[in-house]
C-alpha cells in the first residue's frame, strides 16, 4: 500500500466550551479528491486551519508522506505544499489581478513575468483571466479563479477548497470541476469542503463525514446515495417538508416597474423590476450573492423607498412608507445578515422582539415600552421555533447563528404578515432547524399568506416555491412556475457562466 | 502571554466595577506620579478625596461640589443621549457658551424690570440658545452629511469669539467703567440663579440637573425613542430596518444636548458666575465628555461621575494651594481617569486568559 499524501491522526482541538475536533483521522491519497462533509459547526473548518497552520492542534500528528508534519503558520504550510482557497475572498478591490496575486508571494516576480506566468496557467486549466483587469470589475465566479491561481502558482501537493460553490452559477460550477479534475489528474490532491451532496457525488473519490467534531463515517460517494450521506451528516432520519397543493388567491404584492440606486457603493442597482405575489403563493429568487438581493429586500422592508406606486400591498401604493408603517399594513421582512440588521448582537432577546414587534404585537402605549408583554413574546418565539437558549434576556450574539435565525423568523412569522419577504431563510442553519424554517414558511402560505423567499440554495428554492424567477446584475427574470424547470433552465436564468452571453429578460 | 477573548455577552458585573477599578488604578498611578514630583502620595491623594468631603473647611467645599456637579451633570446626560446613538457632539462647551449669552442677554433686555416671569424667559432663551448652536451641525449633518465632530467642535471656537464680542459690545455694563464683562445678574433679583436654600449650593441648576437624570433613565429605559436611540448606537443597520429616521434621530440629539449644555451655562450665568465675560467658560462642556463616558452613559453613573469629577476639581484645587502641586500635574490626574476607564472597559467585553506559549 501506498503512503498517503497527508495522513490525519487523532486530531483534537478544543475551544472553551465546545470540542471542535475530537481524535479525527483519516488519510487523504495522492492525487485523490476528498470531500470533508459536515453540517455548519461540524468542525470542518477548524480542522483545515490546522492542516494549513492557522490552528495547532491540542493533540494527534499529521503526516506529510509519512514525514512529521506541524506548521506552525500557514507559510509553513505552503512551503510543503499546501494550498488553500477560502470560502471568503482576500483580495483587493481597488488593485488588479496581478497585483494582488503578487502580493501573497514571498518573492514575487517582475511583474510581467508574473502576468505570463499567471496567462499561462489560467491557459492550462482553462480559467480564462487577464492579469491586468481590476479586482473590483470581477464577478465572484472570476475572484475565486485569482484565489485559485494563486494557489496553483504555488505548484502545490494539496490543494483545499472551502464551500467553493456557493458563489457560482451552475455553469460555472461545471467550468471549476473541469478544472479540478485537470488537477486531479496531474497528481494533485484536493481536500474539497462542502455540504452540497451532488456535487460531491459528482467530484469526490471519497469522502469523510465530521459530526460535532468527530468523524461519524467515510463513504465513497459515487457509490452512496445523497440522502444516505445526509443522514450520516445530521445523525438523523431526514423530514422533508410537506407542501399541500393550494390555490393561490389575489396578488398581495404588486412590483412593477422599480427602478432604485444601490445605497452602498459597491452595490447593486435595481432595473425595472417586476413581480406579483398570490395570496398562499411561494416566490423563489434565486441568483447568485451580490446580484441585488440585499437592495431588493431593503425596498421591500421599506429602508429603500421608491416612486409609491412601484411597489403596490393589496392594490394600496406602499413605495413611500417606512419600515413601520409597512409592518402595521402586514408587509413583514427578514433580511439576510442575522447579527446587525435582523438583530442587534449586543442586546437582550427581549430587546430584539421588540425590534421588528413593537407595531402589530402592541408592545408599546404612546411610545412607552410594555416590557412585561415583549418578555412574552420573546418566550413565545423561543418556544415555537424550539430557540436554543437559556433564556429571553440573552444578548443576541451569545446565540448560535442556526438559533438566532430560527429567532428572527420566528419573530416575524408569529406576527402573522399577509407578506413575508425572506432573505437567505436557512443560511448557517443546521438541517434539522432548516426543514424547520421552511415547514414554517410553507405553512404560513398555507394559510394565505404571500411568500418572497430569496435563497442562493437553489435545493432550498426549488423544494419550497410556486414560482421561480432569478436577479442578474439587479434584474429579476420572469418568473416561472417551478415544477418542471430544469437546472440549464435555471442556470441561464441566473445569467450563466461569465462570457457566456446574458440572457437578460 | 496574555490573550484576550471575547464573551459571549457583555458581563454585567465588570460593567459595574470598571468605574472603580479605574478610580483605584488612578489612584495608584496618581500616587506614584505625585511622589516623583516629591510630594507625600498619600496626603496628596487625600486631599484631593477627603479634604472637600469631610476636611476642615468642609461646610465651603460641599456647596461647592454642588455648583461644580450640577453643570457636567446636566451637560453630560445630554451628551450621553448622542453617544449612546454614536452621534457625536463634541462641541458642548459652545453651546453652554450660547446658552448663557442668549439667557443673560434675554435677562438683561428687562433691567431693571422686576418681575417674577423675567427668570422663566432666560430659561427658556439659554435652552434656546444651547438648541440653536447645537442644531447648525445637527443641519449640516442630515443636510449635507457633514462631521458633527468636526462642525460641533469648531463651533466652540465661534462661540468663544461671540462671547468675546458681547462682552466688550452687546452686553457690556454700560456702568461698568470700560471693563469688559456685563452686569453682575446676582445683583438683579428677578435675573438671579440664588441658591435655593442659602449656603447649601443648591440651585436651580442642580434641580433641573436631576430632573435631567430621572427624565433620560425613562426615556432610555421605559420609551421607544430611547430604545431607538440605544439601537442605533449598537447596529445601525437594524435601527434602520426597525424604521428609525436616522435625520430625526440626529436632529432630536444634537438638539437636546444643546438644549441641556444651554441651560448650564444659563444657570451659571445667572447664579455662581453672575457675569457674562471673556473668561466666563472654564471647560465644562469638555470635561462633560469624560464625565459621560466614566459613568458608561448611563443616567445614574453620570450622577455619580459628575460628583467624581467635581471632587477631584475641587480636591485638586486644594492640592495646589495647600501642597504646591502643579495645575498641570492635576490635569494629568484627570486624564488617568477616563485613560483607565477606556482600558478597563475593555473587561466587559472580553476577559484576560494567560496563554501558555505553545511551541508546535
Amino acid at each position: 500500500m501506498t503512503t498517503p499524501l497527508l495522513s490525519l491522526q487523532g486530531l483534537t482541538k478544543a475551544y472553551p466550551g465546545v470540542v471542535a475536533n475530537d481524535q479525527v483521522s483519516f488519510d487523504i491519497g495522492e492525487g485523490e479528491v476528498h470531500a470533508l462533509l459536515g453540517e455548519n459547526g461540524a468542525g470542518k473548518s477548524t480542522l483545515v486551519k490546522m492542516i494549513y497552520g492557522l490552528v495547532k492542534p491540542d493533540s494527534g500528528t499529521m503526516l506529510l508522506r509519512g514525514q512529521p508534519f506541524a506548521p506552525p503558520e500557514p507559510r509553513a504550510a505552503r512551503a510543503d505544499g499546501i494550498a488553500m482557497v477560502f470560502q471568503h475572498f482576500s483580495l483587493f478591490d481597488a488593485l488588479n489581478v496581478a497585483e494582488n496575486i503578487a502580493l501573497g508571494m514571498e518573492n514575487p516576480p517582475a511583474m510581467g513575468d508574473l502576468a505570463s506566468r499567471i496567462r499561462e496557467v489560467s491557459e492550462t486549466y482553462g480559467l480564462p483571466l487577464d492579469p491586468f483587469r481590476t479586482v473590483g470589475d470581477l464577478s465572484a465566479g472570476e475572484r475565486q479563479r485569482v484565489e485559485i491561481i494563486r494557489c496553483l502558482l504555488q505548484d502545490p501537493k494539496l490543494l483545499i477548497m472551502d464551500e467553493p460553490t456557493s458563489v457560482l452559477t451552475p455553469q460555472e460550477v461545471d467550468i471549476l470541476f473541469e478544472t479540478l479534475n485537470k488537477l486531479r489528474s496531474e497528481g494533485t490532491s484536493i481536500l474539497y469542503i462542502s455540504h452540497k451532496l451532488e456535487e460531491i457525488r459528482t467530484l469526490c473519490d471519497h469522502a469523510t463525514i465530521l459530526r460535532l467534531g468527530k468523524n461519524v463515517g467515510e463513504c465513497v460517494p459515487a457509490e452512496t446515495s445523497a440522502r444516505d450521506m445526509a443522514e450520516m451528516m445530521v445523525g438523523s432520519t431526514l423530514q422533508t417538508p410537506e407542501r399541500s397543493g393550494r390555490d393561490f388567491g389575489e396578488v398581495a404584492l404588486d412590483v412593477s416597474g422599480l427602478s432604485v440606486p444601490s445605497p452602498s457603493e459597491f452595490g447593486t442597482a435595481l432595473k425595472n423590476v417586476h413581480m406579483a405575489v398570490r395570496k398562499g403563493e411561494v416566490l423563489g429568487i434565486g441568483g447568485v450573492a451580490g446580484n441585488g438581493q440585499d437592495e431588493l429586500l431593503g425596498v421591500l422592508s421599506g429602508e429603500i423607498l421608491t416612486a409609491a406606486d412601484a411597489i403596490k400591498f393589496n392594490g394600496q401604493p406602499i413605495g413611500k412608507l417606512g419600515p413601520t408603517a409597512r409592518r402595521r399594513l402586514g408587509v413583514l421582512t427578514a433580511p439576510e445578515e442575522r447579527l446587525g440588521h435582523a438583530a442587534a448582537p449586543d442586546m437582550s432577546l427581549t430587546e430584539n422582539a421588540l425590534l421588528t414587534g413593537s407595531v402589530r404585537e402592541g408592545l408599546e402605549n404612546n411610545g412607552f415600552l410594555k416590557w412585561a408583554e415583549t418578555k412574552g413574546f420573546a418566550e413565545k418565539i423561543i418556544q415555537a421555533f424550539d430557540v436554543r437558549t437559556p433564556g429571553p434576556e440573552n444578548a443576541a450574539r451569545s446565540l448560535s447563528g442556526g438559533n438566532l435565525q430560527k429567532f428572527v423568523i420566528g419573530r416575524e412569522v408569529l406576527q402573522n404578515p399577509d407578506v413575508l419577504v425572506v432573505n437567505q431563510p436557512t443560511w448557517g442553519v443546521d438541517a434539522a432547524a432548516a426543514a424547520a424554517i421552511r415547514q414554517a414558511i410553507l405553512d404560513l402560505a398555507a394559510k394565505g399568506t404571500a411568500v418572497v423567499c430569496i435563497s442562493q440554495d437553489l435545493d432550498e428554492l426549488m423544494e419550497i416555491s410556486d414560482s421561480f424567477a432569478a436577479l442578474n446584475e439587479g434584474r429579476l427574470s420572469a418568473p416561472r412556475t417551478t415544477t418542471g424547470l430544469t437546472v440549464d433552465e435555471i442556470g441561464l436564468m441566473m445569467g450563466g457562466a461569465h462570457g457566456m452571453e446574458v440572457a437578460h429578460v | 502571554m496574555i490573550v484576550l477573548e471575547k464573551r459571549p455577552q457583555p458581563s454585567k458585573a465588570w460593567s459595574y466595577a470598571t468605574p472603580l477599578v479605574a478610580v483605584l488604578a488612578t489612584m495608584v498611578c496618581g500616587g506614584i506620579l505625585f511622589t516623583l514630583l516629591g510630594k507625600n502620595p498619600i496626603e496628596a491623594i487625600g486631599t484631593i478625596f477627603w479634604e472637600p468631603l469631610f476636611g476642615e473647611f468642609a461646610f465651603y467645599y460641599r456647596p461647592q461640589l454642588l455648583v461644580k456637579g450640577a453643570p457636567l451633570v446636566l451637560i453630560a446626560i445630554g451628551l450621553s443621549l448622542g453617544f449612546k446613538a454614536g452621534i457625536w457632539n463634541i462641541g458642548a462647551e459652545g453651546q453652554y457658551i450660547m446658552g448663557a449669552i442668549f439667557g443673560a442677554g434675554a435677562g438683561l433686555a428687562f433691567y431693571p424690570l422686576d418681575a417674577w416671569y423675567v427668570f422663566p424667559i432666560m430659561v427658556i432663551a439659554g435652552a434656546f440658545g444651547g438648541w440653536l448652536w447645537a442644531s447648525i451641525p445637527a443641519f449640516l449633518k442630515v443636510r449635507f452629511g457633514t462631521n458633527e465632530i468636526l462642525v460641533s467642535l469648531m463651533l466652540v471656537y465661534v462661540a468663544e469669539q461671540m462671547l468675546a464680542s458681547v462682552s466688550l459690545g452687546l452686553l457690556k455694563n454700560p456702568e461698568g467703567f470700560g471693563f469688559p464683562g456685563s452686569r453682575n445678574l446676582q445683583a438683579y433679583d428677578s435675573a438671579h440663579n440664588a441658591e435655593l436654600i442659602a449656603g447649601s449650593g443648591m440651585h436651580w441648576g442642580v434641580v433641573t440637573a436631576l430632573i435631567a437624570v430621572i427624565f433620560s433613565y425613562i426615556l432610555l429605559n421605559r420609551h421607544m425613542l430611547g430604545f431607538h436611540i440605544r439601537l442605533t448606537g449598537e447596529a445601525p443597520r437594524a435601527a434602520k430596518f426597525a424604521g428609525v429616521n436616522p435625520a430625526r434621530l440626529i436632529l432630536f440629539c444634537l438638539g437636546l444636548s444643546g438644549a441641556l449644555a444651554g441651560l448650564a451655562g444659563m444657570f451659571e450665568v445667572s447664579g455662581p458666575s453672575g457675569v457674562v465675560s471673556i473668561d466666563f467658560n472654564v471647560g465644562y462642556g469638555f470635561t462633560a465628555i469624560i464625565v459621560a463616558f466614566l459613568g458608561r452613559l448611563h443616567p445614574v453613573g453620570i450622577l455619580l461621575a459628575g460628583g467624581l469629577m467635581a471632587l477631584t476639581y475641587i480636591g485638586g484645587e486644594i492640592a495646589q494651594s495647600q501642597l504646591g502641586l502643579p495645575a498641570a500635574a492635576i490635569q494629568v490626574f484627570q486624564g488617568m481617569l477616563l485613560f483607565f476607564l477606556l482600558a478597563f472597559d475593555l473587561l466587559t467585553n472580553y476577559r484576560i486568559r494567560a496563554a501558555r506559549s505553545e511551541v508546535a
